[in-house]
């Protein structure tokens, strides 16, 4: 098992060892797993592309209103709005655009693929399919830029934790904005040290982000909460790549966050009885949901 | 667990929570393989959050998905309630407190197809992944649908584990992980085995004939 690895450090330490990206050595490491091994490992993460993409169609053509009324329209109404100085930078709304796509097509049972979760699946895409436009970049360099982010995900997955149920939003949308940052350094031609430091950045500026879905979907305030996830991203790639780097390590990022998620109260790790979906209107939403049952 | 790549970018499913639709539909499916296809009945509990938020998710219809023996990512998903009525599958979801002990997201499952009645408790653990947690009330340890399972309902007795692994042995096939437990000391006892390889047919109808094991099953990969 010459590609495994457990943490940041080790992570950092076999690119270094092999000279090589994030990416590479997490296509290795999958190569080797028992379970991944004989599958067309690159094949398989173009089809997920492929599945995103659908995604992204598909709720770019729908404005409905999901059964709940909570989502719909915005990826439409962030498209029709161009202003004369888009202050937010066109491939963070690019990104964003995409991502709200994502959701709203989740929203309404729609096909998507979870990265890391349903709740913030439309980060990582969002970032990378925006970002591969915006530079030029092709597929071949969208799928490795997908397998960094994966590297990122399982350290996070492995030593804290994904589900906002068990560690609030911080383990979701803040996981897949670590996620997304590494992606876009490497990208971007940083090196595997300013992606393990776009990540820690990205990442500390979401720890203690509670889970507090109003009626208890995946809808408010998670659709809007993955465009602040990308506007996080894209501001934490661009510190590490002008050198900027974090005075907590990434481990030890990680092994705060895991801590924080650990002591938050059940209310606020998606039970919707706290946060958000406490508020007169997060209740009124719960009651129609619910059929006014409780 | 351990996270793999595909558990992160991924699974591939119909929205809108990973936890609350995916991994319903993918407890549904387990049930589904287990029983050996769709059953023609099946009464559904709900525990935690399961029974609270399920509406909104379509926690329900998810399942009755995964027991049509539809995967996690396959569009039928969402009109399962008429697909369960052409199949003939009459269903019966309720909310229940199954005590502290259990995760949040639980479903108790009974289910009969051709006179086979099983019981399953299994829960979704965060991103599309799901723990089955006993079958016929014995714990169940090590399965997950992430390996190729061979699952073994026997009589507790000695070397009838040593029989089954023997057997696994002589076919060689590689166990990853495996647990047994049982109701009580000489009553029914079930045996988990993860494996590496794909488990042969004559492995199951060579176990089968040993009169100590009263029945064997095979859980495959649920992707």
């Amino acid at each position: 098992m010459g590609y495994a690895f457990s943490s940041g450090t080790e992570l950092l330490d076999l690119t270094d060892k092999h000279g090589t990206a994030i990416s590479d050595i997490t296509i290795n490491y999958s190569a080797e797993q028992q379970n991944l091994a004989g599958l067309d490992i690159l094949g398989e993460m173009q089809r997920r592309l492929q599945v995103i993409r659908e995604a992204i169609d598909l709720g770019m053509q729908h404005a409905e209103r999901s059964a709940s009324g909570l989502s719909g329209g915005d990826a439409q109404r962030l498209t029709a709005y161009a202003p004369d100085v888009p202050l937010l930078g066109q491939p963070v709304k690019q990104a964003i655009t995409y991502s709200f796509a994502i959701m709203e097509h989740n929203a309404r049972f729609g096909r998507i693929v979870a990265f890391p979760t349903a709740g913030s699946a439309g980060t990582v895409p969002g970032c990378l399919l925006a970002a591969a436009e915006a530079l030029g970049k092709d597929d071949a360099a969208l799928v490795r830029a997908m397998f960094t982010s994966a590297g990122i995900g399982m350290i996070i997955g492995n030593n804290a934790m994904l589900a906002g149920a068990t560690g609030g939003c911080q383990a979701e949308v803040g996981s897949a904005s670590a996620m997304a940052a590494a992606a876009l350094t490497e990208l971007r031609g940083g090196s595997p040290d300013q992606c393990f430091q776009a990540a820690a950045i990205a990442l500390k500026g979401l720890l203690g982000l509670v889970c507090d879905p109003i009626g208890g979907l995946v809808e408010a305030p998670c659709v809007k909460r993955n465009a602040t996830a990308i506007a996080n991203a894209f501001m934490a790639s661009d510190l590490a790549l002008a050198g900027i780097v974090s005075n907590v390590p990434f481990d030890e990022v990680v092994e705060a966050m895991r801590n924080i998620g650990r002591s938050m109260p059940a209310s606020l790790r998606e039970t919707a009885k706290g946060g958000l979906a406490a508020t007169e209107t997060g209740k009124r939403v719960w009651c129609a949901v619910m059929g006014d049952e409780s | 667990m351990s996270w793999q790549v595909f558990d992160i970018v991924g699974p591939i499913m119909i929205g809108p929570s990973s936890s609350h639709t995916s991994g319903a539909a993918r407890l549904g499916k387990v049930v589904h393989e287990l029983i050996g296809g769709t059953p023609e009945t099946a009464e559904i509990q709900l525990h935690g959050s399961f029974a609270e938020v399920y509406k909104g998710h379509g926690t329900d219809i998810a399942l009755l998905a995964g027991l049509l023996g539809f995967a996690p990512d396959d569009p039928r998903l969402r009109q399962a309630a008429e697909e369960a009525q052409q199949a003939g599958m009459t269903y019966m979801i309720s909310c229940v407190d199954l005590g502290l002990g259990h995760h949040p997201n639980t479903a108790k499952f009974s289910v009969v197809r051709q006179g086979e009645r099983l019981e399953v408790i299994g829960c979704s653990i965060g991103a599309g992944n799901v723990e089955i947690v006993s079958i016929e009330g014995i714990k169940t340890n090590y399965l997950d649908g992430k390996f190729e399972t061979l699952i073994v309902m026997q009589q507790d007795a000695p070397g009838v584990v040593a029989e089954i692994t023997e057997t696994i042995a002589r076919e060689g096939l590689n166990i990853a992980q495996m647990g047994v437990a049982r109701e009580d000391r000489g009553e029914r006892a079930l045996t988990i085995i993860n494996l590496d390889e794909k488990i042969p047919d004559d492995l199951i109808t060579e176990l089968a004939c040993d009169e100590r094991i009263l029945w064997v099953k095979v859980l495959p990969i649920i992707y």
